[in-house]
């Protein structure tokens, strides 16, 4: 499993271990039952804290992706697709927030922002 | 027993600098960075840790042992790297395998010469010929050619080029892969410690001034930096290290008295650079009037 750590990109590293296993999951390049690397390995490879990485894994058991066996390691868990959902509206909402703030910013009013949106949707075919 | 190094309200007074009431607990497995600014008291700590000074005050435990009373046993289980060879020059690293050995009883030869090897020294060569690289990484084989649970290190990283130093942390990630094994690790250049550090006590003339995880002090404070007058007589207070000149100020912000500020003010986050340099400035006002200075 490839995990790249950027300094610039302003989220936490813990985020962005969490993030990147995160979308391995749901993409299906991690599959139920498979086991993720050590966090003591983790560390060293990626030249970071274990405090760091623990704290990224036990975001994610806490998320539900992956279940801690005590002593034996960090698995994948089965997909939990309601859970799924819930995070991916979640994070439309916030796209649709942080789109609104920036219009608001730049005085685009509620129409320009709607037909912003059809564009979008028009030159993606999104039905 | 779950902490390799307990220093509970250590003191020591000299003429001209005193240690006050230094508290720091370092848990089995974790890296900890030692930070402050020169003269701040580091190396005093980790010389009173080893007893090669005399603490005036406080108690001071290496793996739930009493550091002067079990001095001998503890001493077996740590290795120490300084910023510069304790060594008589002229001795080769050979000589110097022979003459360090007998005070371990865990002493690994194969351990040593192939420490040596990785790190590409040549056993034949004489300490006051070593680069200062080269230096260090003989240290660190000699430091970890016997068995040890606690690795001391003095400044290490300070003079290395970048290739060393990312040597040094690869080294260092290494060991701790291991839950028996800690690091303390004192250092002014701190992003090699922003990374790999779990936690960090943080000095400044001879106080403590933070001791915790790293996360837990990078997520306290923000750096700011706008116009000065926008700040409340409050919130000017509470500015760490106000330094204001004719562009505007800086200084360094508990996170959460945010919410108050004025939305022209631009904050950062914050390194363990900012956190001691603010900290070190704290409330020295600058005022340089550049209409003065061209008149």
């Amino acid at each position: 499993m490839k995990i790249i750590i950027s300094n610039s990109s302003g989220l936490p590293i813990y985020e962005q271990i969490k993030e990147q296993i995160k979308s391995a999951i749901l993409s299906g390049t991690l599959t139920e039952g498979e086991a993720l690397p050590s966090i003591r390995l983790l560390a060293r490879d990626l030249k970071i804290s274990v405090i760091t990485t623990t704290r990224a894994y036990t975001d994610l058991e806490q998320e539900g992706f992956v279940t801690n066996v005590q002593g034996k390691g960090c698995y994948v868990l089965p997909i939990n697709n309601d859970l799924v959902r819930e995070q991916l509206l979640r994070k439309i909402e916030e796209g649709f927030q942080s789109a609104m703030n920036a219009a608001k910013t730049a005085r685009i009013l509620r129409k320009e922002l709607e037909a912003i949106w059809e564009q979008i949707c028009e030159e993606e075919e999104y039905e | 027993m779950n902490n390799s190094l307990e220093v509970t309200d250590l003191c020591k007074n000299f003429r001209d600098f005193n240690l006050n009431h230094i508290n720091f607990t370092l848990p089995r497995g974790y890296i900890m960075g030692f930070i402050g600014p020169n003269g701040s008291g580091k190396t005093t700590v980790i010389k009173l840790i080893l007893n090669m000074l005399k603490k005036d005050q406080g108690i001071i435990k290496v793996f739930g042992q009493d550091h002067i009373h079990q001095e001998v046993d503890i001493k077996e289980n740590i290795g120490v790297v300084f910023e510069a060879p304790y060594y008589i020059p002229d001795w080769n690293l050979m000589d110097l395998e022979a003459s360090v050995k007998p005070f371990y009883k865990t002493w690994n030869s194969h351990r040593y010469y192939s420490l040596l090897k990785d790190f590409e020294l040549n056993k034949n060569q004489k300490i006051k010929t070593l680069s200062k690289g080269m230096k260090l990484k003989f240290m660190i084989a000699a430091a970890l050619a016997h068995e040890t649970k606690l690795l001391i290190l003095d400044e290490p990283t300070s003079g290395l080029d970048a290739v060393s130093r990312d040597e040094l942390l690869g080294i260092l990630g290494d060991y701790v892969t291991s839950e028996e094994k800690s690091i303390l690790f004192s250092s002014h250049i701190t992003s090699d410690l922003e990374k790999i550090a779990d936690y960090i006590t943080f000095i400044h003339k001879g106080e403590l001034i933070y001791t915790g995880t790293k996360d837990e002090l990078l997520e306290k404070y923000c750096v700011i930096k706008g116009d000065g007058s926008k700040l409340t007589g409050e919130q000017y207070e509470t500015v760490i290290g106000y330094t204001e000149n004719t562009t505007g100020f800086e200084g360094l912000y508990p996170l959460k008295a945010l919410s108050g500020l004025s939305a022209n003010i631009v904050t950062d986050t914050a390194t363990l650079d900012d956190i001691i340099l603010f900290t070190n400035r704290n409330k020295v006002a600058f005022k340089c009037n550049t209409n003065e200075r061209l008149g």
